[in-house]
Order: structure tokens, then C-alpha cells, then sequence
């Protein structure tokens, strides 16, 4: 969720404000705190069920809050603080997709996927498909998601020890990218889902007390006055602009049209996030399912609340220019203001939270990956369907660790890129390539295996061939490639143009595809989705 | 394409309590198609309503920043007054759908689902503790 993160090329001058040993002391605590619950969750981890889903025994508050652990990453705590205390109105703009999104998951997504699917969203998706083609293409969207997002938090993971550990060096930083990998990877070996809900569930309630506890102290400096603490982020900023919508994305045409379309790649993307998608088989039943998305829009709700004011609250009391010249740049908004209120350890909490953060949304993501690639892939495509629940695990072990792998070295590699983009596409590609799909296949019964492979592989090709001729890759200076200039499409965000055209062609591909499905299995599917009959039971040990 | 085995959809637990069931029948009674049509009925405009509401809002804050800064009380504009009401309508709706559900949804998708696994059928009651209202 870094789509505003500035990345890591900001390790300037080392103007570092704390004590690094403070904030390594507190994350190391986190870490041994994490590893002891881990190792202690791992105990029951046998079956299939356990390892991909923790046994399906989280309740809908726990899972809840694992999902707001997921959905707040350190990029989007220290990025809409950031965005905020610069870009004033437009910061918050951008934090409320993320929050309205999630009616798209609780209303049309969440219980009916539970009562249908078992671990991966392409069990959903070839219910009543043909199993390979759609389940190849559904793992193929899958991976392509996790990658996008994981390589965005590994590169940013290097970015945040500058600004928060006083690590400048590549070398430092890279091996502080390897830490964080090798840590990830033991957690997912050995926790499998349930030790990484579990570090999800401390974490994001580090993150939300922090940030509440912040809130609290900025609104009592204001004497609980929220329009004197604006009136004071306009003083500092010298302008009343920061209080008014534009100043990010109002600057053109081309900006603001931009902006719709990173909007609807943002509110039709979440529900279609794999790694969020398969947090609702970690709970009994679909009205388990249903209160984990209640509770996680109660968090995710509350806490864009509080980035609202601490996003004010760094923009009256530090100041932009502050902000912009610290090392971490815009990033830097919220510990700055943590060491403002605090001192040393404050910002030592707040720092270790939001490394704590990239740690525990690479492990879902680790695992969402290995899971698809293990149950999609290897068990129900090259085993077609043969493969013993002990030997799919096995795979999934093991494909942890070649992503565990993949991402370090990755995550290495993408140190000073400007890969923030890449938030931003995982978004477009799971808003067009899974969304129709998933849509289409729980409630419009006329749907076919060829609509859906058009809709996933369009969706997806659309997504990221349109990022490839934009402004990101090339014709500018802060462009991934500045030297070149081939941004023959002029937006950012591709989801203006490849969400319809996804919704499109699984539409096309559907009437123009004369052999229909199995009605049998659409009526089993549908009676199934809204009863919850025959629905995967929670594993008792 | 009529013959698909689907190895993981089908439950391990209850597929041979289930094998005999005819969902194509089931599709036609009374009480499913009650049931289809309340959740539809419900989730459909709902949706249709929010996303409507967010992209006025979003066009709002991107092209009318005029009207969108003006000011209503102290520091306070009308943007900032309908960005909070985003997280309003949001917090409502999600309230509004968990007590129609519980009301209208879980009693007939229970009821069915007890014709559907029988006496012996293990019906998920388990964890049904904990959670949100």
C-alpha cells in the first residue's frame, strides 16, 4: 500500500534523530516475542488445513485484526501520514479508498468465497470451471499479485533502516533486507498460517495503540480542538491550500483523471487481494468470515482516522520542509512527530512497529504464494488432483523458501528503484484480473470457463502492459528508466482501462463460448455459497 | 465440460452425507430462491449505492474544489465534512448489512442447511464465540 512511499533512493545526509540502538532493542524484542508465539503455534501444524489456514480455528475478531495487520502496511501508516502532513487534503483522499473498499469484500465476497472454497481463491474461481485452465490462471494472477507487493515491501524494507536504524550504506541495508528475509521465511516454515496470523495480530495491535496513543497526545496539544490543529498545520504550511482538496492531484487534467483511476483500482482491488482472500478460510464459517471483515473495517476505519490527525498533527508541529529534508523524505512525517512528542523511545516504538509491519505483510504474502502455487499448481494441475495433503505441504515448504529466496535477493536488487509503483499495479492487476472473474462466477450463472481465462489473462496483460508504456517506466526523470521515453499511455494507474476491459471480456468470452458448463455444478456452487452445506469444517486437535 | 472432478471443492467432511444431495432441486425450492433473492435483493443496491457515493465523492474532490473548500465552521470545509462521511456511510452500512444478515440470511441458510446435512450432518456450530456484534 506504499503507492505514495517515497522510495529508497532518499539515504541522504545522516541526519538521524534517535538512538538506533533503541529501535533495534525494541524490534528485537518484537522479534523474540513473535518467534516464541510462532514456534508455540507451530505444534499443531499436520494437515493441509493447518498449514494454509491455521486449522480454519481463528475466531472473526482475531482474523480481523490479522486482516487490518495485512491491509496496514508500514508503507501505508508512514506513506498517508506523510502524504498528509505535505500534501494536506489529498493525503486523506487517498486513504479512503482503502477503507471503502473493503464493503465490496464484506458485501459481495467474503461469506459466499468461504462457504465455496477451501485454501486458494482459484478454488473458487474452478468450482464450476474447468479445473486447469482456470486454475492455472487464476495461480498465474495469484503470484503475479504477491510478487508486485512483495517486492515493493522488500525494497521499501531498505528505505525504512535508513530512516529509522541510521543504516546508509548498501551494504548495511542489504543485509538488513537479508535479516528481515531469513526471519520471514522461519516464521512461514515453521508457523505456517497460524504463527503468521499471529504475529499479524500483534502487530497490528502495536500499530493501532501506537497511533491512537499518538492521536490522543496531538489532540490534547490542541486542547482537543481538531479545526485549531488544522488552523495550525495552515499557519506552518503557510497556506490554507493543505486544508483544501488538489494540491497532489489537482496539479493537471492528466493527474486528476489519474487519480479516478487509482481510485477504482483501489475500491475494487482489495476484495480481490489473495492474501486477504485467503484469510477467510482461517475461520470456522462464513458468519465467522463475515465478522472478521466487520471488525477489520472497525480498525482499518478507526486508524485512517488517526493518520488523519497525525498527518495534520506533523504538518503543524514539524513542518513540511522538515519532513521533506529528513533522511526517509515523506516517510519520515511520523516518526518525526513521534520523537516530537516522546523522545527517543516513542520513536523507538514507533519505529520498531513499523518495521515489525514490513516483516509480518511479507509473511503473508509469502505464504499466500507458496500456498497457491503448492494447492494450484503442483497438487491439483501437475498431480491433477492426486497428490496426498502430505506432499502438497511439502511443496509449500519449499516453495517458501524459494520466495523467501527470490524476494532477498529482489528486494537487494530493487534497493533505489523506484518501485512504488508496484503497489499500485498489484492493486490494477487484482481489480481486473481476479475481481470479474470472482464477481461473475458467485452470481451470474450463464458464466464459462472462456470467459473466465480471457477476463483473468486480459485483465492482467491489460494491467501490466499498460504500466509499461506509462509514466512510471520511462519519459521522465523519475521514471524507472529516465533515459529511455516509450509512455505512449499517459496515466500512472492502468485500472481506468483495464478494469472495464477485464469486466468485458469475461462477458465476451462468455457468449461467444457455444459449450456452456455443467448446470449441476452451478446450482451446487450457488446453494453452497449462500447455505454454507457442506461448507470446510474448522480442524479440531 | 459436464464431467469436471473437482478433488478440492468438494468437502472431505460431509461429501458423503452430501453425495446423494440434488442441488439443481434444491435450486428450485421455495425457500433457497427466498433466500438468493433476500441476499441479492440486499447486496446488489447496497452495493451499487456506496460505489456511486464514493466516485461523487471522488469527482467532487478532484474537479469541484471550489465548493469542496469551502469552509463551514472554523478550519472545517465542506471536503473534509464528506470525507468523514465516507467513513460514516461506511461504519452504517457495514452495521446495517451484519444485522440484516443476522435477521433475514443466517436463520433460512441455517434451515436449509440442516434439511441439506441431516440429523446426522455435523452442522457448523462450532466458534460460533467471539467476533463482532
Amino acid at each position: 500500500m506504499n503507492i505514495l512511499t517515497v522510495p529508497a533512493t532518499v539515504t541522504q545526509a545522516p541526519t538521524q534523530v534517535g538512538e538506533p540502538w533503541i529501535n533495534m532493542g525494541i524490534f528485537g524484542l518484537f522479534v523474540a516475542i513473535t518467534l516464541v508465539i510462532v514456534l508455540r503455534a507451530s505444534k499443531n501444524n499436520k494437515t493441509a488445513a493447518d498449514y494454509y489456514a491455521g486449522g480454519r480455528s481463528f475466531t472473526g475478531g482475531q482474523n480481523g485484526t490479522a486482516i487490518a495487520g495485512d491491509y496496514l502496511s508500514a508503507a501505508s501508516f508512514l506513506g498517508i501520514v506523510g502524504a498528509i502532513a505535505i500534501n494536506g487534503y489529498d493525503g486523506f483522499l487517498y486513504s479512503i479508498g482503502f477503507l471503502v473498499a473493503w464493503l465490496v469484500a464484506l458485501l459481495l465476497v467474503a461469506e459466499l468465497l468461504r462457504n465455496t472454497g477451501k485454501f486458494t481463491m482459484a478454488d473458487v474461481l474452478s468450482f464450476r470451471l474447468q479445473q486447469r485452465p482456470v486454475r492455472i490462471a487464476a495461480a498465474t494472477t495469484t503470484l503475479a499479485v504477491c510478487f508486485f507487493y512483495l517486492l515493493a515491501q522488500m525494497a521499501g524494507a531498505g528505505g525504512l533502516v535508513s530512516l529509522l536504524l541510521g543504516i546508509n550504506d548498501r551494504l548495511g541495508q542489504s543485509l538488513v533486507i537479508t535479516v528481515v528475509g531469513a526471519l520471514m521465511i522461519l516464521y512461514v516454515l515453521v508457523g505456517g498460517m497460524k504463527g503468521t496470523t499471529w504475529v499479524q495480530i500483534i502487530k497490528a495491535c502495536l500499530l493501532i495503540a501506537g497511533a491512537f496513543v499518538m492521536t490522543i497526545w496531538v489532540l490534547a496539544i490542541y486542547g482537543f480542538n481538531f479545526s485549531a490543529l488544522l488552523g495550525d498545520a495552515a499557519a506552518t504550511a503557510g497556506t490554507t491550500d493543505i486544508l483544501n482538496p488538489g494540491l497532489q492531484y489537482g496539479v493537471s487534467e492528466t493527474s486528476k483523471l489519474d487519480f479516478i483511476s487509482l481510485a477504482l483500482a483501489l475500491v475494487l482491488g482489495t476484495a480481490a487481494l489473495p492474501h486477504v482472500l485467503m484469510r477467510f478460510y482461517t475461520v470456522p464459517t462464513a458468519k465467522e468470515a463475515r465478522r472478521s471483515v466487520v471488525w477489520a473495517i472497525w480498525l482499518i476505519g478507526a486508524f485512517y482516522l488517526f493518520t488523519l490527525v497525525l498527518g495534520y498533527g506533523a504538518g503543524a508541529l514539524i513542518g513540511a520542509d522538515t519532513i521533506q529534508a529528513a533522511p526517509g523524505g515523506v516517510n519520515s512525517a511520523a516518526p518525526l512527530l513521534a520523537f516530537e512528542l516522546g523522545g527517543p523511545l516513542l520513536l523507538g516504538l514507533i519505529s520498531a512497529v513499523a518495521f515489525a509491519t514490513i516483516l509480518a505483510v511479507v509473511a503473508g504474502l509469502t505464504i499466500t504464494a507458496a500456498a497457491s502455487f503448492a494447492h494450484d499448481i503442483y497438487a491439483n494441475v501437475v498431480r491433477r488432483g492426486s497428490a496426498n495433503p502430505e506432499s502438497e505441504v511439502k511443496v509449500a515448504r519449499r516453495t517458501v523458501l524459494v520466495i523467501g529466496v527470490l524476494s532477498i535477493l529482489g528486494g537487494i536488487g530493487a534497493q533505489g528503484q523506484n518501485v512504488a509503483f508496484l503497489v499500485a499495479l498489484a492493486f490494477a492487476v487484482a481489480a481486473s484480473a481476479n475481481l470479474p472473474t470472482i464477481i461473475y462466477s458467485l452470481f451470474w450463472k450463464r458464466f464459462t470457463t472462456q470467459g473466465a481465462v480471457w477476463s483473468m489473462y486480459g485483465g492482467l496483460a491489460a494491467a501490466i502492459i499498460l504500466i509499461v508504456f506509462s509514466p512510471v517506466m520511462s519519459g521522465n526523470e523519475t521514471a524507472m528508466i529516465p533515459g529511455a521515453d516509450f509512455a505512449f499511455f499517459g496515466l500512472k494507474n492502468p485500472g481506468i482501462v483495464s478494469i472495464p476491459l477485464a469486466f468485458f471480456l469475461g462477458w465476451l468470452g462468455t457468449v461467444l463460448d457455444k459449450t456452456g458448463e455443467d448446470p449441476a455444478k452451478q446450482a451446487e456452487m450457488e446453494v453452497r455459497s449462500l447455505t454454507g452445506v457442506g461448507a470446510e469444517k474448522a480442524v479440531h486437535h | 465440460m459436464a464431467s469436471n472432478p473437482t478433488p478440492d471443492a468438494g468437502s472431505a467432511g460431509s461429501a458423503a452425507s452430501l453425495g446423494a444431495v440434488d442441488f439443481q432441486e434444491v435450486q428450485q425450492r421455495p425457500r433457497f430462491r427466498e433466500l438468493r433473492r433476500r441476499h441479492r435483493s440486499f447486496v446488489f443496491p447496497m452495493a451499487a449505492a456506496f460505489l456511486l457515493w464514493y466516485f461523487l465523492y471522488v469527482l467532487l474532490a478532484d474537479y469541484a474544489h471550489g465548493f469542496m473548500s469551502t469552509r463551514i465552521a472554523g478550519n472545517i470545509n465542506i471536503g473534509l465534512v464528506f470525507g468523514l462521511l465516507q467513513f460514516v456511510t461506511t461504519f452504517v452500512i457495514t452495521m446495517w448489512y451484519v444485522s440484516y444478515a443476522n435477521k433475514k440470511l443466517d436463520p433460512v441458510a441455517a434451515e436449509l442447511r440442516a434439511e441439506l446435512e441431516g440429523p446426522a450432518g455435523t452442522t457448523s456450530t462450532t466458534a460460533e464465540t467471539g467476533g463482532a456484534k
